[in-house]
């Protein structure tokens, strides 16, 4: 796309984020309490929450919505807590997409270009580029009432993008969309934020939109930050019970520890007198009641015993077919029950209830969570 | 919608089961409308009506009254007075009006709900009782002159009473409170986000309120302007009790030509010619403003 190239040479790229301490108070309740993140220059970095977790009031901290109670906010090295929103040069898409409803999509992207005095020529020449990067060319005389939800997303997009910033704010821009529309958008927001070089701050309570789209993600709870890292880590090694409950899918086993391990590999005893190998999410001593997280699709099924590997006999409870994969209920005795996902492969057996299940899983795949951090934690 | 066999077999409007009851719906529709209706024909309609049949009538249709109206200067001088006045009123009530209505939507909900009662508080209150306060308020010898004079800011009262600012005043002052709400309902409806986020994109306070809000308040400047100039048009007793001897509103001459000469074709064709005059207003600046923007929100 050669405006978009147009567009990508004139774009300074992007500029790291730095945020300290960053703690909003209101009232006697934290919203936001001892925020520290770094944001690499150019990433897509995605503030990941359940709803008051506070992500969404770190993101207006960040654009100057809100003035935080302690901390200070770098973009580009530089600080910018005590700046008005409009002295900080960020781009800023909102849920609703705000686009504005007396003006014409053109007006709309030209907006920020008017209040920065750019000579009219200019003006037209990137709101054009624009309109071709969100793929709204020939929309330039519509009002919003006239668009659908996903072309007034792009107008917002597309308006927050013209005057170069070297941030994108987004807050769940995407939550309105139908599923279909939303998934399609997911693409060509990245690919736009690629082509750019803008770095991204990206706010969403939907754990699928941020494992696909973030180079790197913060979960956060209560306030807090609970983990960083990119989408595998958090996925793969969850830091807590939080982390692993809030991000895809896990099974717990409850059960002691039998072997605290080198500090990272420990093992356990289920209910049921299992051993299990697993890596330790935090130091653990023997005796101590711990859970073990495993995926839904780390399951082997049926495979001849390996040395190494987690096993554990099991029966089949109940069977949920979903086109691609089937969702198995399985008994593990001592009342545990793991949930298993399996591929519909052609050789791939059904199993009704009732059918023996022979699990094994690899210890990798297999976290152990101090048990009582369940009841704050969880 | 017609059902698929139906709509193929019976392809005449309006014979589809559907679309039977859907005729049917609107006929109870037009049912709840009835009492209103038959309520605005009996005191409305009739007398409108009656209105101008009285001022194209006495012993056999004539149009002397109209034409007496429009030979005399001074009715037509009268005519135009009435206009200017309402005119300043409803620029008053514009200036005034619309920074108050603004701050109201700023403030927190307890304060605004306060400070909206009262904005409406007068209303509890009889007009006139309310203008002999404002009597008392601006007399030769009243609170205002006295509190000046003490200061030493004037040697003599001022002549607020018993003229045109006199009428002026008290107009702004009545009509007032329909402004401030006008504008503050078309205000409460403008989304917060629009402004912040014209902030995010560079735009200054000044800047956000002159290209967002200030637009999409329109339809509430529009609006309260409509109003206050309407109802400044046909005002009576506040110009008659506050204003000058010169201050002469249509309003009072009508009703000069209903009490003491006793002539009421002459009135009802003064009254005409008000309610024709506030009518091609009313479309021209409605065409102007294209007011179903108003109804329709900002949205």
């Amino acid at each position: 796309m050669a405006a978009a190239d147009a567009v990508a040479a004139g774009q300074s790229s992007g500029a790291a984020v730095r945020i300290e301490g960053l703690t909003k108070q209101f009232g006697r309740s934290k919203a936001v309490d001892d925020v520290s993140l770094d944001i690499d220059p150019g990433s897509f970095f995605t503030l990941l929450g359940p709803s008051g977790s506070g992500k969404t009031t770190t993101l207006m901290m960040v654009a100057g919505f809100v003035h935080p109670t302690a901390g200070e906010i770098f973009v580009g090295g530089r600080p910018v807590a005590g700046l008005p929103p409009q002295e900080r040069q960020l781009g800023m898409v909102f849920q609703n997409y705000a686009v504005f409803p007396h003006l014409t999509v053109f007006q709309n992207i030209a907006f920020p270009l008017e209040v920065r005095r750019t000579p009219g020529a200019d003006i037209r020449r990137r709101v054009g580029e624009m309109l071709e990067l969100v793929r709204l060319s020939g929309y330039e005389q519509r009002l919003p009432r006239q668009l659908s939800g996903g072309e007034q997303q792009r107008v917002a997009l597309a308006r927050a993008l013209v005057f170069r910033p070297r941030v994108l704010l987004m807050d769940e821009p995407l939550a309105a969309l139908d599923k279909n529309l939303r998934t399609h958008m997911q693409g060509e927001l990245k690919q736009i934020q690629q082509r750019l070089h803008v770095t991204v701050v990206y706010v969403t309570h939907d754990q699928e939109e941020a494992l696909t789209m973030s180079d790197r993600l913060a979960v956060m709870n209560q306030g807090r930050v609970v983990q960083v890292g990119t989408p595998g880590e958090l996925y793969e090694a969850p830091a807590s019970l939080f982390a692993a409950r809030f991000l895809g899918e896990s099974s717990f086993i409850a059960g002691t520890v039998v072997d605290a391990g080198d500090g990272s590999a420990a093992r356990m005893r289920t209910g049921a007198g299992v051993e299990l190998s697993g890596r330790a999410a935090s130091p653990l001593r023997v005796g101590q009641a711990v859970l073990a997280g495993i995926r839904p699709e780390k399951f082997l099924v049926d495979g001849a015993p390996a040395a190494g590997m987690n096993h554990s006999p099991g029966r089949v409870t109940g069977a949920v077919y979903a086109g691609d994969t089937t969702r198995y209920t399985v008994d593990i005795g001592a009342g545990e029950a793991v949930t298993v996902k399996l591929q519909n492969q052609m050789r791939a057996r059904t199993r009704a209830a009732g059918d023996a299940m022979a699990l094994s899983w690899h210890p990798a795949e297999t976290v152990l969570f101090p048990a009582e951090a369940a009841a704050h934690g969880g | 919608m017609a059902a698929d066999g139906a709509g193929a077999a019976a392809p005449i409007v309006g014979t589809t089961p559907d679309q039977i009851a859907e005729a049917r719906d609107r006929r109870r529709h037009l049912l709840l409308l009835a009492p209103p209706a038959i309520l605005l024909v009996f005191i409305f309609v009739y007398p409108v009506l009656g209105l101008l049949g009285q001022s194209v009538y006495k012993d056999g249709i004539t149009l002397r009254f109209y034409q007496r109206l429009f030979a005399e200067p001074v009715y037509l001088d009268v005519l135009w007075l009435t206009f200017r006045t309402a005119a300043t009123v409803t620029l008053l009530c514009l200036v005034l009006g619309y920074p108050l209505a603004y701050v109201l939507v700023g403030l927190p909900a307890r304060l605004q709900r306060l400070l909206l009662i009262v904005v409406v508080l007068p209303f509890f209150v009889s007009l006139i009782v309310r203008t002999y306060a404002w009597m008392v308020l601006l007399g030769r010898l009243g609170l205002v002159n006295e509190l000046l004079r003490k200061l030493s800011l004037i040697a003599e009262p001022l002549p607020l009473l018993y003229s045109t600012t006199g009428a002026l005043i008290g107009m702004t002052y009545a009509l007032l409170p329909f402004m401030v709400l006008t504008a503050f309902s078309v205000m409460k409806g403008i989304d917060g986000g629009l402004v912040r986020a014209a902030h995010s994109l560079g735009a200054g306070r000044w800047q956000a309120f002159r290209k967002i809000f200030l637009p999409l308040s329109m339809p509430g400047i529009a609006g309260g302007m409509i109003l206050v100039f309407i109802m400044s048009l046909g005002f009576f007793i506040t110009p008659r009790l506050m204003g000058g001897p010169s201050d002469l509103m249509i309003a009072m001459l009508i009703e000069h030509e209903v009490e003491l000469t006793l002539n009421w074709p002459f009135a009802s064709a003064l009254a005409a010619v008000l309610l024709l005059v506030t009518l091609v207003g009313f479309f021209a600046y409605s065409r102007l403003v294209r007011l179903e923007r108003m109804f329709e929100g900002t949205r």
